[in-house]
């Protein structure tokens, strides 16, 4: 190759290099703009909530030309009871629900991926369709079940049916997880003598930790989030949890100003804000891989 | 001579595997099957969960083609599905090819874009858009800055839907994560290859990625049809649980919500469940069926 070709080839990659960096810095402006589009609603949430109350709704800028936690304290307290029995309420179903979904589907996972029985196929196909299934057609017969049992306005139609295996979405990811953990340590734990209990416990539960992890994860979102289920079966106020008594506090609006209202929320999301600041990466793969395979 | 396959693991699995499955098969009768089956029974009832249910034949589903508004949550949720839907995936997948292929600050913009998807079905932020798009709220405001005077969305009817529609949209970041993940997996040697045939950038896109994309799109395309059809927390609490203004935010979840657990008209509920279930078993199937004539599952 003769120094010209060469010389001009270096120009002709260099070019190419400046328009990818004029490319990228585009995309750059470009996302940068459109996550602040995105993002705008929440950071006016949080700079509200720090207003007095006249202003939330004078001032739709980011820079608050006054701040209090007024909101803070007063919102704490605009229901009958402070919000911290809420939080306890609502850290008591999560709880709760971690532990069923924990222990129930990695039960069922570990039967579903590594036994061999009859039928396994159909188990698996139901498991899947399960996931599809909407719960509006199977909570009117199991509210009349838990009435019947006297257990509404109790926590137990909350968590009961996690210990149950009912997350079908956990046991698929388990499923998937499981699967890809290398038969050969199964082996050497069966010809070493263990039972299928002992593989489980020793073998396959630890080294499905990441697995765990992103279920703990979702199970926490989902369930801190949740609406629908505590608002059927929780009557009495002091049974609330978050997501209800903050349904109830619009209810109640006229009496309350926004920047409480305000104020409550960002203070009931931050405990996903936090979880999401640690574990997104788990978060993520657990979204990819699940959608995936 | 046939091989007998190698026994993967000790005798006794299967007595062992239904013991591992005893909470499944408690979950799949107790909480699946039978309420099932009982919601298919009491669909043919009416029942008022005080004194007990009293068959009355066809009469659940023939007052739902009288019923106004029934067909007002039915039309509100197709209208909600057919309109955030595309636009919810459209924005997913147009965000998921600007960040493939060695964009720096993934990671940042992957976790921005993901983060409303989390907090989307929150009470705190169907709140926060009542406000966005309440009176005097930030739309209001930044829409009378360009001379539209809107006032409040939630309080016009042929305005307060699309508010729900904006903030499905909104969680586009979940599908997004997913097609990130589907972009990922299609080899650098097909479009090496598309090069080396003299393919441009548009028929790389429209020869290769988007044919080895298909069954992602399937797959969220399904997803979040299911879950759209499902919105319920958004619903009752941007309409404050009524549906209104005018039904115009009367979810069909938000329907049965008011039927079963506000009238306690049981029966009725439950045969509304169903017919919610038919429906998104046959959009689900209606579907798979197309799904043949678009969806790319490589060359067999």
């Amino acid at each position: 190759m003769t120094t010209a070709t060469l010389d001009s080839a270096r120009t002709r990659s260099k070019a190419a290099a400046r328009r990818r960096v004029r490319r990228d810095l585009l995309k750059h402006l470009g996302l940068g703009a459109f996550v602040l589009l995105m993002l705008y609603p929440l950071a006016w949430m949080i700079v509200s909530s720090l207003k007095p109350d006249h202003l939330v709704l004078t001032e739709p800028g980011l820079v608050p030309s006054e701040i209090t936690f007024d909101n803070f304290v007063e919102g704490w307290h605009a229901l009958n009871r402070p919000f911290s029995v809420f939080f306890l309420n609502s850290l008591l179903v999560t709880v709760g629900a971690i532990a069923g979904n924990l222990f129930s589907c990695s039960l069922t996972a570990f039967a579903l991926a590594r036994l061999e029985f009859r039928m396994r196929g159909v188990y698996i196909a139901i498991t899947l369709v399960s996931v599809m299934l909407p719960m509006h057609v199977l909570v009117i017969p199991q509210y009349i079940f838990f009435s019947q049992l006297d257990l509404v306005n109790t926590y137990f139609p909350l968590i009961v049916p996690k210990f149950l295996a009912t997350d079908a979405f956990f046991i698929y990811l388990m499923v998937q997880f499981i699967r890809t953990i290398p038969r050969d340590l199964d082996r050497a734990a069966w010809i070493d003598g263990s039972g299928p209990f002992r593989t489980f416990w020793y073998v396959i539960l630890p080294l499905m930790r990441p697995a765990l992890v992103t279920t703990t994860i979702f199970t926490f979102i989902w369930t801190w989030n949740d609406f629908f289920v505590p608002l059927i079966y929780l009557t009495s106020p002091k049974m609330f949890t978050v997501p209800v008594a903050l349904n109830s506090m619009v209810d109640s609006e006229s009496q309350g100003g926004v920047g409480m209202l305000f104020a409550m929320s960002l203070v009931s999301l931050l405990p996903v804000l936090i979880f999401f600041a640690v574990a997104q990466k788990q978060l993520i793969r657990g979204i990819a891989t699940t959608g995936l395979k | 001579m046939p091989i007998k396959r190698a026994r993967r693991g000790p005798r006794g699995q299967g007595a062992a595997a239904h013991v591992f499955l005893i909470p499944w098969w408690l979950g799949l009768v107790l909480v699946t099957a039978v309420p099932l089956l009982a919601s298919l029974y009491l669909a043919f009832t009416d029942y008022n969960i005080l004194s007990s249910p009293e068959f009355n034949g066809l009469a659940n589903f023939r007052r739902m083609f009288e019923d106004e508004y029934f067909w007002a949550a039915v039309r509100v949720t197709l209208v909600y599905v057919l309109v955030s839907i595309p636009l919810q995936l459209g924005f997913a997948l147009l965000l998921a090819l600007v960040l493939d292929r060695g964009l720096r600050g993934l990671a940042f913009y992957r976790s921005a874009f993901y983060l409303p998807s989390l907090l989307g079905t929150s009470v705190a932020v169907a709140i926060l858009w009542r406000q966005v798009f309440g009176d005097s709220g930030l739309m209001d405001r930044a829409l009378s800055f360009f001379g539209l005077e809107l006032g409040s969305w939630l309080q016009n009817p042929s305005l307060s839907l699309s508010t729900l529609i904006v903030l499905n949209v909104w969680t586009f970041g979940s599908p997004m994560v997913i097609f990130l993940a589907g972009l990922r997996q299609i080899p650098e040697e097909l479009y090496e290859a598309a090069r080396v045939d003299g393919a441009s950038v548009v028929r790389q896109f429209t020869g290769v990625t988007i044919p080895l994309l298909t069954p992602i799109i399937f797959f969220n395309l399904i997803l979040q049809t299911i879950g759209a059809f499902q919105t319920f927390t958004q619903a009752h609490v941007v309409s404050g649980g009524t549906g209104g203004p005018a039904n115009s935010t009367l979810f069909y979840t938000l329907y049965i919500y008011q039927q079963g657990f506000t009238n306690f008209d049981m029966g009725y509920a439950s045969a509304l469940a169903w017919m919610l279930m038919a429906a998104i078993c046959l959009v689900t199937a209606v579907h798979f069926v197309l799904s043949k004539y678009w969806v790319f599952y490589g060359d067999d």
